[in-house]
């Protein structure tokens, strides 16, 4: 029987393996070091630029704006939400009439800019002014801020309703027939059993509409709507400086960021019987 | 030959030629072409809107393709340089990045220019501008769906590329790219569709496009509601022809594959 009499040796550590210099990181430092370059470019100018009385006249305006677009797009997501439910039931109705007609609105709607329609919406629908103060609603299309809002919830209750249709065609069919089986009304199954299942595979879409609304608000600021982006435009036109634009640029980047990590960390905790 | 091509063109131009729509609705309608109504200003404007996103369109998937490929790279450092890109201009709206890009290039041009003791005032080509922010925020999006589509196609592809002692750029070429192409396909088919829609924030900055024009054509014909629904379905016409011409290239794509 032969066995090992003497351990090896102890020997040093292998040399770290030299990164040789290839391509990719030549063209990665070229591009960390212009990313630098404009970073340092930004900050040099908000810096050198600072203006205290500036600050202080349309900090507070850019605030104001925060919240208006705050505000538009979470009212909108909602109404949209509710509006999409009778258009989602509509689309997968058996009633070709009815399925073509939530066909029709939500090809419209996603194949047309959101600035037609609240061009459409804020000018066109606004030129019938009697007839409009005729039905009594003439102070609604008179405000800006409402035909913004109506043209963001139409247009988001179109995307919103294919959503919530894949979502629902995503559920097997052998959950309705096991609800069927259990005796369940349709109403109770589509509550219980369905929608559950559906909004978990919905939610990723959802909170991608809702960036994509949030970034398409920007649009009522043509409109004479002091949100972010109308205060930004407002403060340009009075300084012609720069900054404004880079302002909002962070508002929104902080907004969007925000928004996408607090989704991630909602469907991580929502999908975690999911996981495997 | 171009006296002829430019006389069958407008023979067959879909919208003022002689079997255009806005010339068969009538001579003294407000759409009618020529002097009196506003079709040719307005079918000018849908001609910008196409050219835009057709001039945007292979500088966007260009980029992308650069920067998926970055972003699949080994390199940490690569993959941080293009996580920025990407994350800022997804996140920005279209409209914000048009404006800094439009009014940011300004501001460079000019710096630069004084720099070299010249002062004077610089306007940038509001197309050029559009072109720049839209092929921007088209890479930033694009990237995702050809990384996505990357990471479909099986490493056993590119072993066998090698195997074949095919060169890097070879293998990529004749084996990747068609798989690729056939991938993505539907993902950039509504990247190009979001493309065309967003075309529309140009007219801001000044651009003749289609909402520009028949902005004009509302405020003087006082018209507002009939030339911005005229705007709605010329972009619908416009979504509506590129459905076809994409399902056209998909079933394209597919002919390789056989029926199965």
């Amino acid at each position: 029987m032969t066995y090992a009499r003497e351990l090896i040796a102890p020997r040093p550590a292998p040399p770290a393996a030299s990164k040789p210099w290839t391509a990719s990181r030549i063209v990665a430092i070229a591009v960390l070091a212009l990313w630098a370059a404009l970073a340092v470019a930004i900050v040099a100018l908000m810096v050198g630029g600072w203006d205290e009385a500036k600050f202080l006249r349309y900090g507070p305006r850019y605030l104001s704006g925060l919240w208006i677009t705050i505000s538009l797009v979470g009212l909108a997501v909602v109404l949209g939400a509710i509006l999409s439910l009778p258009i989602a039931f509509a689309r997968m109705s058996k009633n070709r009439i009815i399925g073509g007609i939530a066909y029709a609105y939500v090809y419209v709607f996603r194949g047309t800019p959101l600035l037609a329609q609240l061009f459409l919406i804020y000018y066109g629908l606004g030129s019938f002014r009697p007839q409009l103060e005729a039905v009594g609603l003439w102070w609604f299309f008179r405000e800006a801020w409402y035909c913004g809002l109506l043209s963001l919830t139409l247009n988001t209750a179109a995307y919103q309703a294919e959503i919530l249709r894949g979502a629902i065609g995503s559920v097997p069919h052998g959950q309705h027939e096991g609800a069927a089986a259990l005796g369940l009304s349709k109403s109770v199954a589509f509550r219980k059993i369905v929608l559950p299942q559906a909004l978990i595979v919905a939610l990723r879409p959802y909170g991608n509409e809702i960036v994509l609304l949030i970034k398409g608000s920007a649009v009522v600021a043509i409109v004479t709507v002091y949100d972010l982006m109308g205060e930004t435009r407002y403060a340009f036109s009075r300084t012609f400086d720069y900054q404004t634009y880079l302002w909002a640029a962070i508002f929104y980047l902080t907004i969007v960021e925000a928004l996408r990590h607090i989704w991630a960390a909602l469907e991580a905790r929502l999908t975690r019987h999911l996981k495997r | 030959m171009s006296g002829w091509l430019s006389a069958l063109a407008t023979a067959l131009d879909p919208l003022c030629g002689p079997i255009g729509i806005f010339s068969l609705v009538g001579q003294n309608s407000l759409i009618s072409c020529g002097d009196s109504g506003w079709g040719d200003e307005i079918a000018f404007g849908v001609k910008v809107t196409i050219t835009l996103a057709v001039a945007t369109l292979p500088i966007g998937l260009l980029l992308g393709f650069l920067i998926a490929l970055a972003a699949q790279s080994q390199d940490r450092m690569l993959r941080a340089a293009v996580g920025i890109y990407t994350t800022i201009f997804r996140g920005l709206p279209e409209l914000l990045t048009l404006f800094i890009v439009y009014y940011g290039m300004q501001l460079l041009i000019q710096s630069v220019l004084s720099a070299f003791g010249i002062n004077e005032r610089i306007e940038i080509n509001a197309f050029l501008a559009g072109m720049i922010a839209l092929a921007v925020v088209f890479s930033s999006y694009s990237s995702e769906v050809l990384l996505s589509a990357f990471r479909a196609i099986p490493r056993g592809q590119y072993e066998a590329g090698d195997a074949l002692g095919l060169h890097r750029s070879r293998t990529m070429i004749l084996i990747v790219l068609p798989q690729l192409v056939r991938i993505a396909l539907p993902g950039l088919g509504n990247l190009w569709m979001i493309l065309l829609k967003d075309t529309s924030y140009v007219s801001i900055i000044g651009l003749a496009d289609i909402i520009r024009q028949t902005g004009i054509a509302a405020r003087v014909s006082k018209e507002a509601f009939f030339f911005y629904f005229l705007a709605c379905m010329l972009y619908l016409a416009l979504a509506v022809i590129s459905s076809f011409g994409l399902s056209f290239i998909e079933r394209w794509s597919r002919r390789g594959e056989g029926r199965r």
